[in-house]
């Protein structure tokens, strides 16, 4: 065989015996799997089409040949058996003959191997129903284990990981921070002039104040930033703990008598419920400030809005909006722990629990906030 | 025994005056070897002896801080574009790990140098995946993902999608790490198959003596205090004749203890 370097020219000739009854196919130069793909099917084609009693490949003009060349020689001489012909393999160089010895046992039928078959929709239905069962029993668990530990921590808050929890507070918390206040004051800017537009027409304008003090402390401020937090830190609680299970760090800890729930959970949990209120009256604030520039920019001088503010919203309304954002944290924290810690083996598993993490803190963010609309509504807040 | 080196009088890698090294700190010191085609040639030393760090600059990872390697004959230090991926479809790497892609079935991991470097109609390429998993006992397991397999087979998975293009060179970044003895020599059994059969050159970076043992038909050993190659020959005459205590140790750890724990650079 000569050297990989040298140029790759091939070529691919037929001839028929007078008699039709044998094909010759004569290869020569090249053959490697950069010059084999452009005479794979004209190979075929040839064949299926001339449909010779019998085939002889001459490959003695081959000065080179690999893996693909070699498949190619295969390929042609089983398509040929499967039509009830013979096919014969001529002037091969005893390099490429070894070669066909190591490879020719391959059939070009592809193994049944064991195909997974798309699932019909009734067991995609009963897959999914047994999934969301499965999902429901480990959060039920784990929030179980979650409150319990949650309890030992109030007892013996010795057990707590502080320097952790200090070091999740500041990432989760301090770090959000320019996030908070950026979409804060893009969400005030933008809830004030879309409701700007239509309540000028009634001269009603001033209202907008209300509507925006209302609506931030009791519903967006919150909502806002727990979405944020789900999508920063749930994200990242997910991704740290699901590295560490792959890692076998999780099982590690758990060899050691360490709990994994109380060494990783606890700590991001509290450190997250910690910060959530007090990014949500940041939120609350920016979003304010948002509202201000447009009533600045419709001409309300300042003072007339702030004072409209105060007069629409209550402590009330600021207290049910950081109770609602406690919850909130304590559900992104803990669904994000659960995702990770739910991790299973491979590449993808963790960027699978990374996405599972957002999508579940954002779906239980959602649910939370309904049932305390109706709760709220029931109690006349 | 194998056969006698070097097999071919023309060597198909030369690594010359090469150092390398992390963050200002010299882990290989100007060191030159030469590594003849079809052979099995092993990279040996302690931990840290920088081992992988050669081997990573080999297969064009890294930049040495000096030196050229030449592949075939050119500079992958040196070479770039197409030049640089030619040189690089010419060898295959395995990883300590193996390194398959986890989303990927075995065949899809194997078709995928296929599928980027070259014009081959679909079927093409799954016949000669099958061709190069059948080589290495898996082509029942075609279907399989990685994850479903133990840490033999996805090495001998790792070994045909490096061997996907008819790579000249194998480089395998330690095989045996993490096998049990008797998978452990399975490896090396197909390792010897390749490299008889197909004329393949390893390069392998190992700390598994009886591998070594089997297989390799020449090795350098690297030592981390003098940061250069101590010993270089055949491992069963290194092991008796070698005129560095440390080295004679370190291939015969149950003989003596009496230079245990120093390098090649300490006390002899």
């Amino acid at each position: 065989m000569k050297p990989a370097t040298e140029a790759s020219i091939n070529s691919l000739d037929a001839r028929r015996s007078s008699d039709g009854g044998t094909l010759t196919l004569i290869m020569t130069g090249r053959w490697d799997s950069d010059t084999t793909g452009k005479w794979w099917q004209r190979g075929q084609q040839i064949l299926t089409q001339s449909k010779p009693r019998r085939l002889v490949i001459d490959a003695s003009g081959v000065s080179y040949c690999d893996g693909a060349g070699v498949a190619f020689l295969i390929d042609l001489q089983q398509l040929q058996i499967r039509t009830g012909g013979d096919a014969a393999i001529q002037g091969l160089q005893e390099e490429v003959r070894r070669l066909l010895d190591i490879y020719g046992h391959i059939s070009i039928e592809r193994p049944s191997g064991r195909r997974r078959e798309p699932l019909s929709i009734i067991e995609q239905v009963g897959k999914a129903a047994v999934e969301l069962w499965r999902d429901f029993k480990s959060l039920l668990t784990f929030v179980g284990e979650l409150a319990v530990m949650l309890l030992r921590a109030a007892r013996q808050p010795r057990l707590v990981r502080w320097q952790e929890a200090w070091l999740v507070a500041e990432r989760s918390g301090v770090n959000a921070l320019p996030i908070i206040a950026l979409i804060g004051v893009l969400l005030g800017l933008i809830l004030a002039f879309q409701s700007a537009i239509p309540m000028r027409r009634f001269g009603a304008d001033i209202f907008v104040a209300d509507l925006l003090g209302i609506a931030m402390l009791r519903e967006m401020g919150p909502l806002i930033t727990a979405i944020i937090l789900a999508g920063r830190s749930g994200s990242a609680f997910a991704a740290e703990l699901g590295t560490m299970k792959v890692r076998e760090e999780i099982d590690a800890l758990r060899t050691m008598g360490l709990e994994p729930v109380r060494f990783l959970v606890v700590p991001r949990v509290i450190a997250a419920v910690a910060m959530i209120p007090v990014l949500t009256v940041f939120a609350n604030l920016f979003g304010l400030m948002g509202g201000a520039i447009v009533m600045r920019s419709l001409g309300y001088p300042l003072v007339t809005y702030v004072n409209q503010v105060l007069s629409a919203v209550t402590v009330g309304d600021l207290m049910g909006g950081l109770l609602k954002s406690f919850v909130y944290g304590i559900v992104v924290a803990a669904v994000g722990c659960l995702r990770g810690l739910e991790t299973r083996t491979g590449a993808s598993a963790v960027g699978q629990s990374t996405t599972s993490a957002v999508v579940s803190g954002i779906v239980l963010i959602a649910i939370v906030d309904g049932l305390f609309a109706v709760v709220f509504y029931a109690l006349g807040l | 025994m194998r056969v006698m080196l070097p097999k071919e009088n023309r060597p198909i890698i030369q690594v010359q005056h090469f150092t390398a090294g992390y963050d200002g700190s010299v882990v290989i010191d100007d060191i030159s070897f030469e590594i003849y085609r079809g052979e099995v040639f092993a990279i040996l030393g302690g931990s840290g002896s920088g081992k992988s760090t050669l081997l990573k600059h080999m297969i064009g990872l890294y930049q040495p801080a000096a030196g050229h390697i030449f592949i075939g004959g050119k500079d992958i230090v040196t070479a770039e574009g197409e030049e640089r991926t030619n040189l690089l479809k010419s060898i295959g790497v395995t990883y300590q790990m193996g390194a398959l892609f986890g989303s990927m079935t075995l065949l899809e991991n194997v078709r995928l140098p296929l599928e980027e470097y070259t014009a081959l109609p679909s079927d093409a390429m799954d016949l000669i995946a099958r061709m190069k998993l059948k080589l290495v006992g898996l082509e029942p397991f075609l279907d399989y993902m990685p994850s479903e397999l133990s840490g033999g087979m996805q090495k001998r998975a790792a070994i045909a999608r490096a061997m996907a293009l008819d790579p000249h060179i194998l480089f395998l970044d330690e095989p045996s790490a993490g096998l049990d003895p008797i998978t452990s020599a399975e490896l090396d059994r197909l390792i010897l198959d390749l490299a008889r059969n197909l004329a393949i050159t390893f390069v392998i970076v190992t700390h598994e003596l009886s591998s070594v043992y089997t297989i390799a038909d020449r090795v350098i050993m690297l030592d981390k205090e003098v940061k250069k190659i101590v010993a270089t020959g055949r491992p069963q005459e290194l092991r008796e004749h070698a005129a560095n205590p440390w080295v004679r140790q370190f291939l015969n750890p149950g003989a003596s203890a009496e230079t245990a724990g120093k390098g090649a650079g300490g006390e002899r």
